[in-house]
């Protein structure tokens, strides 16, 4: 008999294998995109322009990277954006308002944010409230929760100008610090992801949750923990905005969940779960900041970006949907 | 003697890998209610299937009322005057049983699309007055009681003016008054020259209601008999034919006394009532009984996969919490489910994933991190030594074969160190190599100690495999038999033995 084993293929080669083909068709749209833009518009050709394309897209990957642990389970979560907010309050409470220390602030928000992703996972996971309701109730709670802590007031982080340098300050290539924050990000879910057992009980949910409850796996509790770890990236989402903004704007959020459930789509995760990938992700958010950017800088009005992202995304979605059927 | 009302002649029906009919004959006289008998597997519900027009026969001719006919779809059956109850009822729980019988038949009321719910109701009203049924047209069906609810799909099937009623199974979740109610139903229509199928696998019951038996074994035609007749014995002895394999096992003789599992008291509503067993170390216990007996209802139950009313579990002596399935495996309780691909596997994930899935924490690291080396090397392992046909541990599961696939799901439960084994239905849809290497599988395991629950449907593999068989019939064990003692007629007397219908 011929021997029966493979070599473990390197991450490169993953990145070109079989069902990775959704990924490199969004590689692809990205670069088109850029060459696109960059070829009709001088303004867009700027270094200035293409950091802020990068800047742009930092908080939105970081809860399209959350958000893709989800729906690689096959659930979803409409409260990524207002979670956000909710922990960016929290951190203008422990840091501006309770006058502690920046190394507690940045804790408690994530925790606040892994927190509410706790909440939605067991909402989900214990009492069966199907995913799509109960995040989108959470995503009211968390803004409304957001609201009465802030006194429906932005609150600024003035009193702590290293809060801004940390994550604004430019470190390397005159890039912002949130950027290199983001690519740390998605390198460490990306470990995760792929290597750690997380990752691969967050596939295995997916691909068929009731085999793998019959494996002896404790279904309910991994569930729990990845819809916390999707939290815990809206939390660092909150932290990189509120840097952006030099506040906690409790009125900013809502919306964020769309682009960041775009952003892993367009990347190549199934809305049918069992995969995708952080890479993918972070094309796919890539692809929306360009998207967005190119347009404005060319004068289009908001309205129509918002349609244009709109059916990209359905193009997205519908393009998922026809490569999942030719190969069933 | 009347023409007849159905003769189907030489039908022959395969499915992919399947060959289902073969050669098989039916006929039914008007005024007759025609019982059809045989296992699990028999072709029973095929050849009515492709009666009611739901399946297209390969061969053979049908003659309805003396002239041969096509029946290209259901609705096709339906104009010929041939109706079918279903086993699974397809009603419309929301609606009323008046709109489930006349659903696309509403009466219409004075413009063409409004609805006149007046005269659907009483329509439905006189259809109950002929049948001398006591059942409110206006009622949802879903409120209805399950006699009711096959009440309401008899209604509807006779009042396309059927001459042809055929009922798969229809007392198999029914009270005895309620088998009643429905026998006086079907009394009636055989009054009104109509001819009744009856599929069912209640013997004694056949006795009461029907005028011929006609069996079926291994989709082929056996024999028609007088009801009157025929004892229930010869009817069994017909169903299961003479028994080629009565092979004892090439097993040990005696497997360790040492009692591994003990199960004491089980129960679950009306499907499973008071089962008790015990498996011993190295033993094969083989768990036979029709479709429906209730075999993996009991192996769920003690695998945690479904809750339970009461009932004790012992490992090794010591009784145990088993909530979820999680707590069976970490006693060391491994399941096979019947549906693999369902239940057993991750397709789209690779060998190696799947044959590390049911023991991932001896594989991860202190930081939750996987140990790939170790992964692969224990997926390569049981490739190698189930002999898994695969072009590495990287392939999808998806792509693999039947009885490749199993295999990765036995794979799975060693990895997962087990001793108690249960396989349910572990040779469904594998190939004959690929079923006597399961075999031998199955042989080795029990050699090496661990204990084995297999379920199966078919009796000779059952025969085969097993040190002792039980038998399950509408939840119950109604029988054990020895390896020595068994043979495919005690095992069939037991499947079909209701509970107080001992006698007869």
């Amino acid at each position: 008999m011929q021997k029966t084993t493979t070599p473990r293929p390197s991450r490169v080669q993953s990145l070109v294998k079989g069902d990775s083909l959704q990924r490199l068709l969004a590689l692809g749209a990205l670069m088109i995109l850029l060459a696109f833009f960059s070829a009709i518009s001088e303004p867009f050709r700027t270094t200035d322009n293409y950091i802020s394309i990068l800047v742009a897209t930092a908080v939105n990957g970081v809860l399209a990277m959350g958000v893709t642990f989800v729906i690689i389970t096959g659930g979803i979560d409409l409260s990524v954006g207002t979670t956000m907010t909710f922990c960016s309050v929290i951190l203008g409470l422990v840091v501006t308002n309770a006058g502690l220390p920046l190394w507690l602030g940045i804790p408690a928000a994530l925790a606040a944010g892994a927190l509410v992703g706790a909440v939605n996972g067991t909402l989900i996971a214990k009492a069966k409230i199907p995913p799509f309701i109960a995040t989108l109730g959470m995503l009211n709670v968390t803004r409304g929760l957001a609201q009465v802590l802030s006194g429906v007031k932005p609150i600024y982080f003035e009193g702590t100008p290293q809060f801004y340098d940390l994550f604004m300050g430019k470190s390397f290539f005159g890039i912002p610090n949130v950027v290199f924050v983001m690519f740390g990000a998605a390198i460490l879910a990306q470990l995760v992801l792929t290597r750690t057992v997380l990752g691969r009980y967050t596939f295995a949910l997916g691909s068929n949750e009731e085999a793998t409850r019959l494996s002896g796996v404790n279904v309910d509790a991994w569930k729990i923990v990845v819809y916390s770890v999707c939290g815990l990236f809206a939390g660092l989402g909150g932290i990189l905005i509120a840097a952006r903004m030099t506040s906690a704007q409790p009125s900013v959020g809502m919306g964020y969940e769309l682009d960041a459930i775009a952003a892993a789509v367009i990347g190549g995760t199934s809305l049918s779960g069992g995969e995708g990938s952080i890479v993918g992700t972070v094309i796919g958010a890539f692809i929306i900041s360009t998207l967005t950017i190119g347009l404005s800088i060319l004068g289009v009005p908001d309205q129509w970006k918002l349609v244009i992202t709109g059916v990209v995304v359905i193009g997205a979605v519908w393009l998922d949907i026809l490569r999942r059927r030719r190969r069933a | 003697m009347g023409d007849l009302l159905v003769e189907m002649t030489g039908i022959s029906k395969s499915f992919p890998g399947v060959h289902a009919l073969d050669d098989c004959h039916f006929e039914l006289r008007p005024g007759e209610v025609h019982a059809l008998v045989g296992e699990n597997g028999a072709g029973k519900s095929t050849l009515m299937n492709i009666l009611a027009g739901i399946y297209h026969r390969d061969a053979g001719t049908i003659q309805v009322k003396g002239r041969e006919v096509e029946i290209a779809s259901p609705r096709a059956a339906q104009d010929l005057g041939i109706s079918i109850i279903h086993q699974e009822l397809n009603l419309m729980g929301h609606l009323t049983v008046a709109q489930n019988i006349f659903i696309g038949r509403e009466p219409r009321g004075a413009a063409p699309f409004v609805l006149d719910e007046k005269a659907l109701n009483k329509k439905a009203g006189e259809l109950f007055e002929t049948l001398h049924i006591k059942l409110d047209p206006r009622t949802r069906v879903s409120s209805l009681a399950v006699a009711q609810q096959q009440m309401v799909e008899i209604a509807k099937a006779l009042s396309f003016n059927s001459d042809v009623l055929i009922m798969d199974e229809p007392t198999a979740a029914l009270t005895d008054t309620e088998i009643d109610e429905l026998f006086r139903i079907i009394r009636h229509v055989r009054e009104g020259g109509a001819g009744v199928v009856h599929i069912s696998h209640r013997l004694e019951e056949l006795k009461q209601i029907s005028d011929r038996v006609t069996v079926m074994r291994d989709g082929r035609y056996v024999d028609t008999v007088g009801t009157a007749e025929a004892s229930i014995q010869s009817i069994i002895s017909m169903m299961v034919g003479r028994t080629i394999f009565e092979a004892s096992p090439e097993l040990p003789e005696h497997p360790d006394p040492e009692v591994v599992l003990e199960v004491r008291n089980l129960n679950r509503g009306r499907v499973i009532r008071d089962v008790s067993f015990q498996l011993h170390r190295g033993e094969i216990l083989g768990f036979s009984g029709l479709v429906g007996a209730g075999r993996t209802e009991v192996v769920r139950a003690v695998f945690g996969a479904d809750p339970r009313d009461s009932g004790e579990i012992l490992v090794h002596g010591k009784p145990i919490a088993i909530r979820t399935p999680a707590d069976a495996v970490a006693h060391g309780i491994g399941y096979l489910s019947e549906d693999r691909k369902r239940y057993g596997l991750a397709l789209i994930m690779d060998v190696e994933a799947n044959v590390v899935l049911a023991s991932m924490r001896r594989f991860v690291g202190r930081l939750g991190q996987i140990r790939f080396g170790r992964t692969k090397a224990a997926a390569e392992e049981h490739v190698k030594g189930l002999s898994i046909k695969t072009p590495g541990v990287s392939q999808r599961v998806r792509n693999l074969s039947g009885g490749n696939q199993q295999k990765v799901v036995i794979a799975k439960w060693l990895t997962a160190d087990t001793e108690i084994l249960i396989f349910d239905e572990p040779t469904r849809g594998i190939d004959v190599g690929a079923k006597s290497e399961i075999y031998r599988l199955l042989n080795d395991l029990a050699q090496q100690g661990k204990a084995i629950i297999m379920i199966s449907s078919e009796l000779p593999e059952i025969l085969r495999m097993s040190h002792r068989i039980l038998v399950m019939c509408e939840g119950r064990i109604t029988g054990e038999l020895s390896a020595a003692e068994a043979t495919q007629e005690k095992i069939m007397t037991f499947a079909t033995q209701r509970e107080a219908v001992a006698a007869a």
